[in-house]
């Protein structure tokens, strides 16, 4: 019973399992100002685990295992590589934010939504989903509020929970249904099912878009995104940006293993395809509207990340394995880009206590390194080479062109020249402003040691999937090949 | 027999055709010398000055100047020697991103903010529609071929229906052309010429609006032949009028480097001029002004920031008898007029008349309108070698003003020889420049 293909199909999970029950185990027997050396020991376990998987949990020819609740193959495996780095570097940057950093608390929740995440990327069951969707989601409702006292974390925490909860109801109402009218919760055989006219195309899309509620929410489509900036804004800021980067890819994969396996028929997905773009189009518009008035960059980051779901639906509504392909590149372009943007953004409060776009001025003169790694980012979320971001919009809006969209991807085309202006606004005030008393300006913004490597590992990937895109695009076109 | 020279190819991302193809034709082996030539004194110029009264150079943060400007020039190398649209977009793209930060940092304080963001929107809106049609033309060789690839050698071969070529060539070519500054689309140019320090001016009106003119060529017309033929009419209607209102625009101007800017744009519209009449005289002609004008208005730039720099003024009726005490910069500049009026013995001439004769051959009426230009140049570089470096010298400046450095001088002196070797001698570039033309005219009449 107790195949090598089964123990390797979820060889991850049970890494993180036990890194997480190490946690549990040595955070009481460390003196308190050592607690946060229990970042150390998450950041340095994913990162172990990452490779013991690489090692010994490859997968081969996609399989079914644990009775069909699992799905063994690359487009799982590349996700749970992604989301397990984005923990490890979102351990580093939780290090040293005073009220989370310390509690090894913090650490096992975001360990156990890491597991739910894990799980969303190869479930191939819709029981099995919900429950993965449930165990991501608990965690983060928690480390959303986690600052105790902090009225604007709480409002996170609640926030987050009531949008959370009410949405997933209705995704599971959703999914309920499926299984009334089909007698399966497998997604492969749901695919059969429609193949064979058990399932009728108007039951079929009514599901779907009970279902897209559930998963519109994660990816935060628009509108289901009421919740990102007030949560992103009150949330402490390395939670923020795990929200804004692991849950969405989260999102993101359970959306096209959902979409394009289970429903896969011509004239469904015709439907389907035609009702993601439009939402695609409005999300991308609203996302970067929205962004331009704002003065506080976690929102800003919130509303740009929004933005950028937008591109990525164009990826899914290609519905080609190019389609799948590019949505998987950019969210690792993506995931890479926005942590290090959030990541900036913590070191930065951290020293100063302050979240305002107008108190990035003079920031190039007090930390040139720093501003230098905000260029990147910032100009990744652009789409400007040599930043991930640019090959990432790339190949997204070929995916568009090649199937036919040219309006959406126009329309993407003039969303990204609206980003361009709110990306350069925020550069303007750290290269070109001036702060009010210019003697502040030699207080230096220190890094401590967690953020300098989590800042640099996570600045040269920016570079370095913009340059060498070769790998990254073959593993993403290796993921996709799975889904079709 | 392709054409290009000195090619290298490794493939970059095979799944979808995209290599590092770089390699030079006759057309942008003299961009990629211009390149050079203006980096090269851009950075002489930009070396500063002790004089307590003088105010060049880049004196704050010039570590990241510097990185920023030699961001922008890899970006503009790989443009013209990529051989692969999606490296030529790439690389495009790079050198649109520093211009900005180079341009707001340590750029006129007046209209730096407004500029940067006007000239970056532009671009990058110019630049990405033509991405669109990139992108288009990418599947649709796809269909016909079957083979996935980015590779421009293809692509010439492709053979593109004649109805898509027609329908995307004006996205295409205008797309880039925004960057090479062709009028309706010019506005961005003056104003961020203007906002620009000297360096970044010098490098921006002599080398990144070829760089747009360059791309609209390889891509537009090289690429969509018959939407090239197709539209021939319209790219000479906007060319004739950007050239003959780019000068008027230029004569009426006060501010000195405003007039410098939207002489630019007189002049970078006879290049489009030229390459809209896709006759052998034409597209010579605008191979050698694109490297004629790029040193000419890098020369005109550099003097321009030297006069601001000493009299912190660039108002032409407040300037005068700057021939005393700059005679270098004063003959550097009348060199570089005499370059702009298109006179013989230089190398203005020998790129504007074989324009005209090109445009003849098509059109002659548009050759007629489009000759007012130099009249109108004529009259303006004239009026401002009078008024700005002889005349008197307000007494404001007396005493003030200082001989320019030496530095300054090396670079005005290359870009001076530059001009002059072409004028006396020009088959020290004609022969090459008429390499790529051939290759271009084989592409339009197979």
């Amino acid at each position: 019973m107790f195949t090598s293909t089964l123990f390797a199909s979820i060889l991850p999970e049970i890494l993180i399992l036990i890194l997480g029950m190490l946690v549990l185990i040595v955070e009481p027997f460390w003196k308190e100002e050592q607690r946060r050396n229990v970042g150390w020991l998450t950041a340095g376990g994913l990162l172990i685990s990452m490779l013991l998987s690489l090692i010994f949990g490859q997968p081969g020819q996609p399989i079914a295992t644990l009775g069909g609740m699992v799905r063994f193959d690359w487009l799982g495996f590349f996700f749970k590589m992604l989301f397990m780095f984005a923990g490890a570097a979102t351990a580093l940057l939780l290090m040293d934010n005073e009220k989370v950093g310390r509690r090894g608390e913090a650490y096992l929740l975001l360990l156990a939504s890491l597991l739910g995440m894990n799980l969303m990327a190869v479930s191939s069951n819709l029981i099995m989903l919900y429950l993965a969707i449930e165990t991501t989601s608990i965690p983060l409702y928690v480390l959303a509020g986690f600052m105790v006292g902090d009225n604007k974390s709480a409002e996170a925490g609640f926030k987050y929970l009531l949008y959370g909860v009410l949405t997933s109801t209705i995704m599971l109402y959703g999914f309920s249904l499926v299984f009334g009218f089909s007698g399966t919760a497998d997604l492969y055989q749901l695919a059969e099912m429609y193949k064979v006219g058990e399932l009728s195309l108007g039951t079929a899309l009514a599901v779907l878009a009970l279902i897209l509620v559930g998963v519109g929410f994660k990816v935060s489509i628009v509108p289901f995104h009421f919740w990102a900036p007030d949560v992103y804004e009150g949330a402490p800021t390395p939670i923020a940006g795990f929200l804004s980067t692991a849950s969405k890819a989260a999102g993101f994969a359970v959306l096209i293993r959902l979409f394009f396996v289970a429903f896969p028929g011509r004239d469904l997905a015709a439907s389907w395809t035609v009702a993601l773009a439009i939402l695609s189009a409005v999300t991308m518009t609203v996302g970067n509207l929205l962004a331009l008035p704002q003065t506080n960059i976690k929102r800003l980051l919130a509303y740009s990340s929004v933005a950028h779901a937008g591109y990525t639906l164009i990826g899914v509504v290609a519905f080609t394995q190019l389609g799948a392909a590019s949505v998987i590149f950019y969210l690792a372009a993506y995931i890479l880009t926005n942590l290090l943007a959030f990541g900036i953004a913590m070191a930065f409060s951290k020293v100063t206590g302050l979240e305002d776009l107008k108190d990035y001025a003079g920031m190039s003169r007090r930390n040139p390194t720093l501003a230098l790694m905000m260029l990147a980012a910032f100009l990744s979320l652009t789409g400007m080479p040599p930043f991930g971001g640019f090959v990432a919009k790339v190949i997204v809006f070929a995916a568009g062109i090649q199937a036919g969209y040219v309006w959406l991807v126009v329309l993407g085309i003039l969303n990204s020249v609206i980003g361009v202006y709110y990306y350069l606004n925020a550069l303007k005030y750290v290269y070109l402003y001036r702060m009010p008393n210019e003697d502040e300006e030699n207080h230096p913004i220190p890094l401590t040691r967690p953020y300098a490597i989590a800042l640099a590992v996570l600045a040269i990937g920016v570079v370095l999937i913009g340059v060498v895109f070769a790998p990254w695009f073959g593993w993403s076109d290796a993921a996709a090949l799975n889904l079709f | 027999m392709t054409g290009y020279q000195f090619t290298e190819k490794y493939d970059w991302l095979p799944m979808l055709g995209i290599s590092l193809h770089f390699g030079v034709d006759g057309i942008s082996a003299p961009l990629v010398l211009l390149t050079g030539v203006v980096m090269f004194t851009g950075v002489l110029i930009s070396w500063g000055d002790d004089h307590p009264h003088v105010m060049a150079g880049i004196q704050d943060r010039p570590r990241e100047f510097f990185a920023f400007l030699f961001i922008l020039a890899w970006g503009v190398f790989g443009v013209f020697v990529s051989l692969d649209l999606f490296m030529l977009f790439f690389f495009y793209e790079i050198a649109v991103f520093p211009m900005y930060l180079l341009i707001v940092i340590w750029g006129w304080k007046v209209t730096r903010e407004y500029a940067a963001m006007k000239l970056t929107l532009y671009l990058f809106i110019g630049s990405v529609i033509a991405l669109v049609g990139v992108l288009a033309m990418y599947f649709v060789q796809y269909q016909s071929t079957g083979v996935l690839t980015f590779d421009m050698l293809a692509m010439e071969t492709a053979g593109f229906p004649a109805v898509f070529q027609i329908i995307w060539f004006l996205p295409v070519f205008l797309g880039f052309a925004v960057l090479g500054g062709i009028w309706p689309f010019h506005n961005w140019s003056p104003d961020g010429h203007v906002a620009a320090p000297t360096a970044v001016s010098m490098f921006h009106a002599g080398v990144l609006m070829k760089l747009g003119a360059f791309a609209a060529l390889r891509v537009g017309i090289m690429l969509l032949p018959e939407g090239a033929k197709y539209w021939q009419w319209l790219i000479m209607f906007f060319a004739a009028v950007a050239v003959v209102y780019g000068a008027y625009i230029a004569f009426v101007q006060m501010d000195f480097k405003y007039m410098v800017g939207f002489s630019s744009v007189s002049h970078m519209g006879l290049v489009m001029l030229g390459f809209s009449t896709l006759n052998r005289n034409g597209l010579l002609g605008s191979g050698l002004q694109m490297f004629s004008h790029g040193v000419m208005t890098a020369l005109f730039f550099a003097v321009v920031g030297m006069i601001y720099d000493r009299a912190h003024t660039r108002q032409i009726p407040e300037l005068g008898g700057m021939s005393k005490v700059m005679p270098f910069a004063a003959v550097g500049f009348i060199i570089g007029g005499l370059v702009s009026m298109g006179m013989p013995l230089f190398s203005g001439f020998i790129a504007e008349f074989p324009i005209f004769l090109g445009v003849w051959n098509e059109q002659w009426l548009v050759a007629v309108i489009a000759s007012i230009s130099i009249i109108i140049t004529a009259a303006y570089i004239m009026r401002n070698i009078r008024q700005v470096f002889y005349g008197e010298m307000p007494e404001n400046l007396q005493g003030h003003i200082t001989d320019i450095t030496v530095l300054d001088k090396v670079a005005i002196t290359t870009l001076c020889l530059f001009m002059i070797l072409i004028g006396l001698y020009p088959a020290f570039m004609a022969p090459m420049v008429d390499t790529g033309v051939t290759y271009i005219l084989n592409l339009l009449h197979p």
